[in-house]
């Protein structure tokens, strides 16, 4: 490495083949007690129905099966392991106290269709968690039940469409930025809605005449992402709010960025109708490779009648049960009541932190984005100079020049001990580094980032095939991903030869 | 703040670095109207073992120590230890989603060791990384038949999980989708003449449960052999995971849409659990979800990467197979880890216990009150017929801290007063035991005051 990097040294780790290939007949990692009651013949019970065989599943110890799940742990960057600036997905610490009291017995064995008299608890953190989150969005009614923020975009736009269906018509469009995240037109499109893209301005901001000119009534909602994805809070929300309203439209605010606002200002103050928060981004749940998330859907009053069955009530003697009487319910959107398991752990977090912990989290996040705005901005172009709340959008308009893209950039961080930034998008941004450090690092932590992305910006300039080529100090370098789709494999076959 | 790793000085320093006054300078873009100028009116800061001790009690609220006869696609099966052992590093735990492929090896090689292992399970050829839950895995399952074959309707039965028939209900309302269900016979099975007369040539797909609600197998070769004379695609459902240790998959079906949740994932209330959709290799590309793949790197080292991204939504935005992003990677670890564990030998007694455990209490039943539907093989669950009201006879087993079936009055208010009992390796003898002498007890009392009531009748 031209420069070296005070974050990270090369340490040896353990290969490790797939499962199968340590499979062999007669090893096993399990024990039954006895049985304490009859045996049973299976083939006079099922007849042609029984199974015979399980195939290649595989036959091996618990040593190899623990030592086969570590190795391939340590093949993973994780936040426990450092700073994970992923622009818009608020890769935060995932405190451990979270993980100990959703494992207490009666939560973690909890059966969802246990009577409600023995449910009481559960229920309690379920009322308790909703209160919260009302109070921190200023939001009237919520439904923990999307299991993912994408879930929750599909409940929330049914609700819109219910709400327009009760006044007549359930119109036709959504309307969606330019900047937004994917999952908002693929959402527009399940509930059966036209999407209509609305360009943004030269702040990076929603281009209030152009939604003036848009606006009318075919659309049911805007699907508004706060701060956006450039982290810009969208100045004229109360214009936009009003805009909607004047013509009969919803208000949509995607939570994704919730982190930049906690306790600062709330969406149901600002004009937001329905919104979605994610608990495995603001509030502190493990991403865990990918999920579980959950995806709680906040509305004002007037969309309250079209809640996903059941929802919780309070009764007269101050016990809690569920409601399943609703007539104008959108229905159910998932078995049961939601990722419970998330709640306990997002509650966890709220209360450990309590109001003053809240707010202090984000006015860190966002001191955080500034300071590596600060940091940067001499290396990297920054696209738009609106103020920055929670992340940071730079482009790779100089390091083009020179032949080298963000994800090169990004994939050179690797080999300086730090998980990329997002490139993915915002679209309305060619060869975006999208940058969000959350509260969760330190000034040494980012002192480390800053100084490495100076430090790739120089080898751009000075030898940028080192960073074309990276990472270099990986188990395996850049994947062959066209190959990867193009003849896919998908699973282990016996007949596969061992690994290379 | 704990979770917080900045001193006073750090904040002062950081401020100055940018040249700002006050961290107020940095909210200075929101309309100063807006702004919240109180705290918010929530709990205030606690200390951890304030927060233990109060999630310690609403434990104590919510059934702790209960033994329990519910299943419905909610089942109580033992968790090896070490599934949170492995699942609790940090490593896996707080990893993000696996885009950067150099870094998140382990995470993509378990995926692809997951897919191989429910592809084995199901007999499938290709299976993704996950989906929410089962519910949801079945909905989307439908869609896929949408999708291939470019028919729009399908056919439920209704001996499929009620709450999965509303999910697939609030997700097929805005996509003009119609649904129609077949009734089960007497055997507790789908009713073969009805979904004659109920396919069209309209019909996507028939999506039906096996073992169903009630825990009946299904015929599922008879079922496919029905759906595909008529061009429309066979989705089966399967909630009960542990039931692929003995039973037949339905190898016939063109998508099967799991629930794991019986491999080493906790209760939890209800969730988080893990979907799953595994298919023919020819309709991957419509398949919903997130799919590792093998591949090569530079050097011709094997690795693993995120695939055919194409169908997602990041790529393809409105056009894409679902809006999914988010899955259940973690749970799905330990489905994984799960699998591993109990193997090709083990996921078999497994499962022969859970079906001694369940003929054991079904035989012990019958000797006093009515089962329904037992013409046909059942896994782990069956349905009782009491002639009181089962929610009556519950609370008094609950005194005995041990929670009845599920009264099906709710779902199925035809079968009166039935209720469905579960078994696992985890029910004891003494629990079937004590169970069915409290609803034999009912039986008695019932048939006592019938007789009263008839001899007060005659004498009349």
């Amino acid at each position: 490495m031209k420069h070296m990097t005070r974050k990270a040294t090369r340490h040896v780790n353990q290969n490790e083949g797939l499962i199968f290939e340590k499979s062999s007949a007669g090893k096993a990692a399990w024990k039954l007690p006895p049985l304490d009651v009859p045996e049973v013949d299976a083939s006079a019970l099922l007849g042609s129905s029984e199974r015979k065989d399980l195939g290649n599943m595989p036959e091996v110890s618990e040593i190899e099966i623990i030592r086969h799940f570590t190795r391939l742990s340590t093949w993973n960057y994780a936040i426990d392991l450092g700073m994970y600036p992923l622009g818009s997905c608020t890769m935060k610490y995932n405190p451990r106290v979270n993980e100990l009291v959703v494992r207490l017995e009666g939560l973690a064995n909890g059966h969802p269709y246990q009577p409600e008299p023995i449910s009481q608890g559960a229920l309690r953190i379920m009322r308790t968690l909703s209160d919260c989150l009302l109070e921190i969005t200023g939001m009237d009614a919520i439904t923990l039940q999307p299991a993912a923020g994408a879930h929750g975009e599909l409940t929330g736009l049914l609700m819109v469409r219910a709400y327009h269906q009760s006044k007549g018509a359930p119109r036709k469009k959504i309307l969606i930025p330019d900047s937004a995240h994917g999952t908002n037109p693929a959402t527009a499109a399940m509930v059966g809605y036209g999407v209509e893209n609305l360009k943004s301005n030269a702040q990076g901001m929603v281009d209030v005449s152009a939604l003036t000119a848009q606006m009318n009534e075919d659309v049911a909602a805007l699907m508004l992402t706060n701060p956006n994805t450039l982290g810009v809070f969208e100045q004229e929300i109360h214009k936009i709010a009003e805009i909607m309203h004047a013509k009969g439209g919803l208000l949509y605010m995607d939570g994704a960025n919730m982190n930049a606002l906690v306790g600062k200002v709330r969406p149901g103050d600002f004009g937001v109708d329905v919104m979605h928060l994610n608990l495995h981004k603001t509030f502190s749940t493990p991403h865990g490779g990918g999920g579980p998330g959950s995806g709680p859907v906040a509305v004002k009053q007037t969309l309250e009648p079209f809640l996903p069955t059941p929802v919780l009530l309070t009764q007269s003697d101050a016990t809690l049960a569920f409601d399943y009487d609703r007539p104008q319910s959108v229905g159910r959107v998932r078995a049961f009541y939601g990722n419970f398991g998330m709640f306990v752990r997002a509650l966890a977090y709220i209360l450990a932190n309590g109001p003053d912990g809240l707010r202090q989290t984000t006015e860190d996040a966002v001191l955080n984005a500034n300071y590596i705005r600060q940091g940067l901005q001499g290396a990297y172009d920054l696209p738009y100079s609106t103020p920055s709340m929670h992340e940071v959008v730079f482009s790779d308009k100089r390091q083009a020049k020179k032949g080298v893209k963000t994800m090169d950039i990004a994939k050179r961080l690797i080999d300086y001990g730090f998980h990329p930034y997002t490139t993915a998008f915002p679209l309305i941004v060619p060869g975006a580094l999208m940058i969000e450090p959350t509260e969760s690092e330190s000034k040494e932590e980012m002192d480390l980032f800053i100084e490495a992305m100076k430090s790739i910006a120089e080898e751009v300039e000075e030898d940028p095939q080192i960073v074309l080529d990276a990472p270099h100090h990986t188990r395996v370098s850049r994947l062959d991903e066209t190959a990867a789709a193009r003849q896919p494999v998908l699973r282990w076959k016996p007949s596969t030869e061992p690994a290379p | 703040m704990r979770y917080l790793p900045k001193s006073p000085a750090d904040r002062k320093a950081m401020l100055q670095a940018m040249g700002a006054r006050s961290i107020d300078d940095l909210f200075g873009p929101i309309p100063a109207e807006y702004r919240l100028d109180r705290d918010l009116k929530v709990p205030r800061q606690m200390a951890e073992s304030e927060i233990v001790d109060w999630f310690r009690e609403r434990s104590r609220e919510n059934g702790d120590s209960y033994a329990t006869f519910l299943g419905a696609g909610a089942y109580y099966h033992y968790r090896p230890v070490i599934i949170d052992s492995l699942i609790s590093r940090g490593e896996f735990l707080t990893a993000y989603t696996p885009y950067q492929a150099e870094i998140s090896q382990g995470t993509l090689q378990a995926i692809f060791e997951f897919q191989t292992m429910i592809c084995e399970l199901t007999g499938m050829e290709v299976a993704n990384a996950s989906m929410y839950d089962g519910s949801t895995a079945a909905a989307e399952a439908a869609m896929m038949a949408v999708r291939i074959t470019g028919r729009r309707s399908a056919v439920i039965a209704r001996s499929l999980h009620p709450e999965y028939r509303e999910v697939l209900a609030t997700y097929a309302h805005h996509q003009n989708l119609p649904l129609s269900t077949c009734p089960f016979d007497d055997s507790g099975r789908l009713n073969l003449q009805e979904l004659e007369k109920a396919i069209t040539s309209d019909t996507a797909c028939i999506l039906i449960q096996s073992p169903n609600f009630f825990g009946t197998i299904e015929d599922a070769s008879a079922i496919a052999e029905i759906a595909h004379n008529k061009g429309a695609m066979l989705v089966v459902s399967i909630a009960e995971a542990v039931s692929l240790g003995i039973v037949e998959p339905p190898r016939q079906a063109d998508v099967i849409a799991m629930e794991a949740q019986s491999f080493g994932v906790p209760l939890g209330f209800g969730g988080p659990y893990c979907g799953v959709i595994a298919t023919r290799e020819r309709f991957v590309r419509q398949m919903p979800g997130r799919l590792a793949g093998q591949t090569t790197d530079r050097r011709g080292k094997r690795g693993f990467v995120l695939t055919l991204a194409t169908r997602e939504q990041h790529i393809r935005r409105e056009k894409a197979t679902s809006n999914i992003c988010t899955n259940q990677a973690l749970v799905a670890l330990m489905v994984n880890i799960f699998m591993t564990i109990y193997g090709r030998v083990g996921l078999k007694e497994l499962a022969k216990q859970n079906l001694a455990k369940t003929a054991y209490a079904a035989g012990q039943f019958g000797k006093h009150v009515k089962l329904l539907f037992s013409g046909a093989p059942h896994f782990n669950e069956f349905v009782v017929q009491s002639s009181e009201d089962p929610y009556a006879i519950n609370s008094r087993i609950l005194g005995h801290k041990i929670v009845g079936g599920l009264p099906l009055k709710k779902f199925y208010p035809e079968l009166g007063n039935a209720a469905l009992w579960c078994c696992t390796e985890l029910t004891t003898r003494s629990a079937i035991d004590t169970a069915v002498g409290m609803v034999a007890e009912s039986e008695r009392s019932m048939k006592a005051s019938k007789e009263e009531i008839d001899v007060q009748e005659v004498t009349r």
